[in-house]
């Protein structure tokens, strides 16, 4: 990495690389049964240069390539953005534990002893189930220096489990997922067991629900696969920056429901999406997005946050190597003080929505969302009553979480980056047939 | 630098002198380029280059994979992966036969963008880019380009070698128009395979699309319910894809014993006049190959004739269990993937309806255009459109916003009454499945009419 980053000095008035390098372990079942073992070894390194003041920027996955990387970086930079940031300076970074050497330690056996228990509950539960199931455990090291002396060197365990259940009687497919991770070794298959096994008891009947405006819980999972999306879009710094955030100029506005808080928080030790520093060189930190339903700022890298005339909030992400661009790290939000249960009892007919599918194909951008209820469940008289089927939902995020019904006592993390309890959205539009 | 020609001589030994029922390897050298506006400046530039393998193998019907940048040590990552096929086998190995191939695949390149200057490339964008700013009531833009060149050397231990070569070239351009906090949006994708010249000339279909993000934010949104919905040949392509493609992945099929039942070859899932195909050897389109990543080669498949089930698309494993031919459907989005079942070029097959027969008789119904998304749980779908009308006595009435739309595969296919005879190939799309994604494939269609679709709205 140095010789790469001297080479590019040469030619150049700044310049900073990005190495990211990984091993993954994913132990697959399928039908049932165990079917594939897998390694992945990669690594890839990314140069960003600034040239006559604009930014160029290469990747290579082949440390041999030094060559081939700085030209890429050089020859790009004649046409790049102009540079509106400085690399950072050597820093102390808060200490935030996202390596756990256990992970590493589970061995093969362990992890397909998991994926065993993992199907043989779900299948003794519903027999006829047929299932897929995946343990993964990996180990990555992220590594960066820059030309105004930055640097930044951690390794990141990780660990999940996941299993999606399908029953098929007649034409009728059900569907049932869930899936957890961690930077430590998750090695209770109940942890994702219990979930679906609560999912299959409330799927047991079908129930038919009518179109029209009504009370909808988004659950945790239904939040990550419906409202995420537009909401993460509208923090973007870069959607701000362009206009195209519809909370733009909100700030300090009250217009999600005072209820609601959110904030983005990647220093909680042993999570995915938590580091001592984001992807250039910037210490990570808790930053509230939204406070008793005021908006309270947004997401920025060093570039957007240099055209913005703000500061970065340490939210610089790579996606595996490219260019840095705005991104949350751990996104939670503060859980209320109703039960699920409680939630339910008080509808009298409504929709409890687990898992959206295609809900982030429409404009997103605005905040719209519309997609087909993979499974969901209809509430008649405060009481779950069974599985919609052909349903869709539609809104748009900023109507429905500006008045909550209810925020739930619920909170857990969906999947890896979202940390959310039950939302109770009060008028829904819902059509079915 | 790493070679793949002299790792694919060394491995060509490593892959005979194992215990493994069958062992492949897939090389994979590639470069792009990408330029990306955001609004009217540049966002960002940039030229990779990658190169990696896999391999893959089999032993006692167990699979073992192992990937790599790190081309040090080949032969002890063919025992790792010999090693983990061991360890997950408890049965038999099936895999269809199919004949040893030793083919180098001649490239036909149109035009390669690797001979266009990154200078002319970005003229190209900014000419683009600045027709959008141009139309009053735009807040911003977003153009994205990228092309990519792979070379891909495939071995087995059967003694096959192909190599191949492909060019992707891809352009997405999305219009932003906002008044107040209400933000809507327009988009076009474009794409190509070995030809730059796909992305050249658009310039009055840019100007139509920032010209329709405006119009949205004064058109009124539909109602959700349901609808006679007529789809355009992109829309159309899209609903293909997703309303019946991936259900007709043998992968989904062969081992769960109620899908097969229900997937029984002769089942009825439309009309007579229903036909649908799935081809990998239309020439010059994304989803085109001669080779599959199993080194099967590639055919024109009938997934529904006249209305019946009449095949599905195969690896080589999935055609064995099933008892049926291998049909060359196996691919890999590169080599940290193996392959599984995937669709290539899948279409409707023209009827002979003209559009005015299509919209004739619909008192209120929805003309939904181009695409933005679609998805799949296999039973039920969606997709949405990227440009939206209301039908109202038999003629194209008032714009309204995009739609979503949602099925279900066991009454929507049954529901098509109507099929055109405008046939057009949509290649602006990239397709994902078991984190797989984007996988290049084209899809198309005539205009269709379906009855009674569910559509999303307020």
């Amino acid at each position: 990495m140095e010789e790469i980053l001297a080479r590019a000095r040469k030619q150049a008035e700044e310049a900073e690389v990005f190495m990211v390098s990984s091993e993954e372990t994913p132990v697959e079942f399928e039908a049932n049964r165990l079917k594939h073992i897998q390694s992945k070894q990669s690594s890839i390194i990314s140069l960003r240069v600034v040239k006559n003041g604009r930014i160029g920027f290469g990747t290579t996955t082949s440390l041999a390539d030094v060559d081939g990387l700085v030209e890429s970086a050089l020859a790009t930079a004649e046409f790049g953005s102009p540079v509106r940031f400085t690399f950072p300076s050597f820093t102390e970074f808060p200490p935030v534990d996202v390596f756990d050497p256990a992970c590493d330690q589970v061995t093969l056996e362990q992890m397909t002893e998991l994926g065993q228990q993992m199907i043989d509950a779900v299948t003794a539960h519903t027999p006829g189930i047929v299932c897929e199931a995946g343990i993964t455990k990996s180990t990555t090291r992220i590594s960066l220096i820059n030309s105004q002396g930055g640097q930044a060197s951690y390794r990141q365990s990780g660990f999940s489990l996941g299993l999606e259940g399908q029953l098929t009687q007649g034409t009728d497919m059900l569907f049932v997922f869930e899936g957890q991770s961690s930077c430590r070794p998750i090695l209770t298959a109940d942890t994702v067991t219990s979930p679906v096994i609560r999912q299959l008891e409330m799927a047991r009947e079908h129930a038919a629900i009518i179109t029209g405006t009504m009370p909808v819980i988004f659950t945790p999972m239904g939040i990550a696969t419906t409202l995420a999306g537009p909401i993460m879009s509208a923090f973007n710094g870069k959607n701000v920056l362009e206009g195209a955030s519809p909370i733009g100029e909100k700030v300090g506005e009250r217009i999600f429901d005072a209820r609601l808080s959110l904030s983005d928080d990647p220093t909680i030790p042993f999570r995915p999406g938590s580091g001592p520093c984001d992807d250039e060189g910037i210490p990570t930190r808790p930053k509230k997005l939204i406070d008793q339903g005021k908006v309270c700022g947004f997401l920025y890298d060093l570039q957007t946050a240099g055209l913005a005339g703000t500061e970065s909030t340490g939210n610089g992400s790579r996606h595996g190597g490219g260019i840095p661009s705005p991104s949350p790290g751990l996104l939670v939000v503060q859980p209320g003080g109703v039960s699920f249960e409680d939630m339910v009892a008080d509808i009298k007919e409504g929709l409890v929505v687990e898992r959206v599918m295609g809900a982030t194909q429409g404009n997103v951008l605005g905040g719209d969302f519309s997609g087909n209820v993979l499974l969901g469940f209809k509430i008649e008289n405060g009481r779950i009553v069974g599985r919609v089927k052909d349903t869709m939902v539609s809104g748009n995020v900023f109507d429905i979480l500006g008045n909550l019904a209810a925020i739930g006592s619920d909170a857990r993390w969906t999947g890896g980056l979202l940390n959310t309890p039950s939302l109770c959205c009060a008028h829904v539009s819902v059509a079915s047939k | 630098m790493t070679d793949i020609d002299a790792a694919s001589h060394q491995l060509t030994q490593a892959l005979k002198g194992t215990s493994a029922d069958y062992l492949e390897a897939r090389l994979i050298e590639g470069r792009s380029s990408n330029i990306a506006f955001r609004g009217k400046e540049l966002d960002s530039i940039g030229k990779t280059t990658s190169i990696g393998g896999c391999i893959r193998a089999l032993v006692n019907g167990g699979w073992g994979f192992v990937s790599f940048n790190d081309f040090a040590d080949l032969e002890d990552k063919v025992d790792q992966a010999v090693r983990q096929a061991r360890f997950v086998g408890g049965g038999t190995s099936q895999l269809a036969e199919v004949p040893t191939v030793v083919e180098t695949v001649p490239v036909e390149m149109v035009e390669d963008p690797g001979n266009i200057s990154l200078a002319d490339k970005k003229r190209l964008l900014d000419e683009y880019n600045d027709i959008i700013w141009g139309v009053a009531g735009i807040r911003t833009s977003n153009v994205g380009y990228a092309d990519s060149q792979r070379r891909t050397i495939f071995l087995n231990s059967a003694g096959s070698r192909t190599e191949q070569q492909r060019c992707d070239v891809i352009m997405r351009i999305t219009a932003i128009a906002a008044s107040g906090s209400d933000v809507q949006q327009a988009g076009i994708s474009v794409g190509g395979k070995n030809n730059y010249g796909v992305v050249r000339g658009l310039h009055a279909e840019v100007e139509q699309l920032a010209k329709k993000a405006v119009g949205f934010l004064s058109a009124p949104k539909v109602k959700g319910g349901e609808y006679t919905v007529v789809l355009d040949p992109v829309l159309a392509g899209v609903f293909v894809h997703e309303a019946f493609g991936h259900l007709s992945e043998a992968d989904f099929v062969y081992e769960n014993d109620q899908v097969r039942e229900l997937m029984t070859l002769g089942k009825v899932f439309g009309g007579p006049h229903l036909n649908i195909v799935d081809s990998p050897i239309m020439p010059g389109l994304r989803g085109s190959y001669e080779y599959d990543d199993e080194g099967v080669a590639g055919d024109k498949n009938y997934l529904i004739r006249e209305g019946k089930l009449v095949g599905r698309l195969h690896s080589r494993e999935t055609a064995a269990k099933m008892g049926e031919k291998p049909t060359g459907n196996a691919r890999s989005i590169g080599y940290r993937h193996p392959p599984i079942v995937r669709m290539s070029n899948t279409y409707i097959e023209p009827g002979t309806a003209t559009f005015e027969d299509i919209i004739g008789d619909i008192k209120e119904g929805v003309y939904a255009r181009n695409w933005y998304g679609g998805q799949t749980s296999m039973e039920m779908f969606t997709f949405s459109s990227g440009e939206t009308y209301m039908i109202r006595n038999g003629k194209i009435a008032e714009m309204v916003r995009p739609v979503v739309l949602s099925g279900n595969v066991f009454n929507t296919l049954q529901n098509i009454d109507a099929i055109g005879n405008d046939l057009d190939m949509n290649q602006g799309g990239g397709c994902g499945k078991g984190g797989q994604a984007p996988l290049a494939v084209s899809n198309g269609s005539p205009h269709i009419r379906i009855r009674q679709c569910l559509v999303g709205g307020s």
